[in-house]
């Protein structure tokens, strides 16, 4: 599926990770940006595909920059984000909470 | 009443809900109960972003034995339903309703919360209620609220918006909240659940905290919400027994097995009678002593 509009979740601050998502041309491409992304990258990018999968947004561009976020933290902000991509935020998605 | 069994709630600490840093370390610092804040702690162009980063957290996250409530956003915004939704599917153990002025508010929302519960395939009833109270209205339905639903498990007095309210603001002496924290207290007392103070916001006056803390728990509140954790180790130096206190409490608990042992319906400590008001008073004496660490999980004292 694709998005409707560019949507940004997430702020700089520690702890917490700032995802951006606009329109893709070659399905799901994440530019992540980690200070710990040698040791976490993988899970980090994980982590926001398997939540993008439950939204079935196939076909988008992700900036993510890391501030040493949790895999929790990592989903919960990619939920937001996908909504809001979506215009869904006034009837989330349960299933992919 | 929701409750059968008493808990400790000395402490209430408030964690603002889009904040990824504090929600992840909120249970460290050993608070009687965590309180998530999706309503004035967060703006809102993010209501949905704490929404979810509340939710997964509570599914993922260990805060050890405290009891979790969220401040869900009132009835009167576009946010409550979605906020009951997600916090009854992440199994919180109490919602909080800010803003409470009648009883009918919360029985509006024990009905809410129980369609979520079938919704989300959650135990019915396991959702506890509570109420804060900020205005005149509320004050005075305090007693009704306070009763309205079987979940309800507390009920908390708010100033910031009770003062404004009555056309005054916080002063040093607390005397403008005089009638609100006994209704409150009152009303909780009555319903048999537990009664919060209010936060005490300005952090640089310690000794004013400590006047305030030793003041409600003289009138007999449960505990208080707290702003900052800091202040978590001051409320629990002010709730906790005195050694003769303590040692008063034992011999309180030991005849009562005496007594058990016996097969003897009276209880007598020192030749006199100790009736039910000294037994309850005597347990909660020692379940503050082992949550200060004074005594072990036997009730003998620990040396320090």
């Amino acid at each position: 599926m694709e998005i409707k509009q560019t949507a940004l979740a997430g702020t700089l601050e520690s702890s917490d990770i700032q995802i951006m998502l606009s329109k893709g041309t070659d399905g799901i491409t994440i530019d992540l940006e980690s200070d710990v992304e040698k040791q976490f990258g993988d899970q980090i990018r994980k982590v926001i595909t398997d939540t993008l999968a439950e939204f079935n947004i196939d076909n988008v561009k992700v900036k993510a920059v890391d501030k040493g976020a949790l895999d929790c933290v990592i989903k919960a902000r990619t939920i937001a984000v996908a909504q809001r991509a979506l215009q869904t935020q006034d009837q989330p998605a349960w299933e992919a909470f | 009443m929701a409750e059968t069994e008493e808990r400790l709630r000395r402490t209430m600490m408030f964690v603002p809900g889009n904040n990824p840093a504090m929600v992840k370390d909120a249970g460290i610092y050993g608070a009687d109960s965590i309180m998530f804040d999706l309503e004035d702690a967060v703006s809102m162009a993010e209501k949905d972003a704490a929404r979810a980063l509340v939710y997964e957290a509570l599914k993922s996250q260990d805060y050890g034995n405290a009891e979790l409530v969220v401040r869900i956003n009132g009835d009167d915004t576009p946010y409550y339903h979605n906020d009951i939704k997600a916090m009854v599917k992440a199994g919180i153990d109490v919602i909080r309703l800010p803003k409470t002025e009648t009883a009918d508010m919360i029985k509006t929302l024990e009905a809410d919360v129980l369609a979520a519960e079938k919704e989300f395939g959650r135990e019915e009833g396991s959702t506890h209620l509570m109420a804060a109270i900020e205005s005149a209205k509320g004050v005075l339905n305090a007693p009704a609220i306070a009763a309205a639903s079987d979940r309800m498990i507390g009920i908390a007095l708010s100033a910031e918006d009770y003062t404004t309210d009555m056309k005054t603001h916080r002063y040093p002496d607390g005397a403008e909240l005089e009638f609100a924290r006994n209704m409150v207290l009152h009303a909780a007392r009555a319903a048999g659940i537990a009664a919060f103070d209010t936060v005490f916001t300005n952090m640089d006056d310690t000794e004013g905290f400590y006047r305030e803390t030793r003041y409600i728990h003289q009138l007999g509140f449960d505990g208080k919400s707290l702003v900052n954790p800091r202040q978590i180790a001051m409320v629990n130096e002010v709730y906790q027994p005195t050694a003769k206190e303590i040692a008063n409490a034992k011999n309180v608990i030991n005849a009562i097995e005496e007594a058990r042992i016996k097969g003897s319906g009276v209880i007598s400590m020192n030749g006199q009678m100790v009736d039910r008001p000294v037994v309850l008073r005597a347990q909660r004496v020692m379940r503050l002593a082992k949550a200060s660490h004074l005594v072990d999980e036997e009730g003998n004292t620990i040396e320090k």
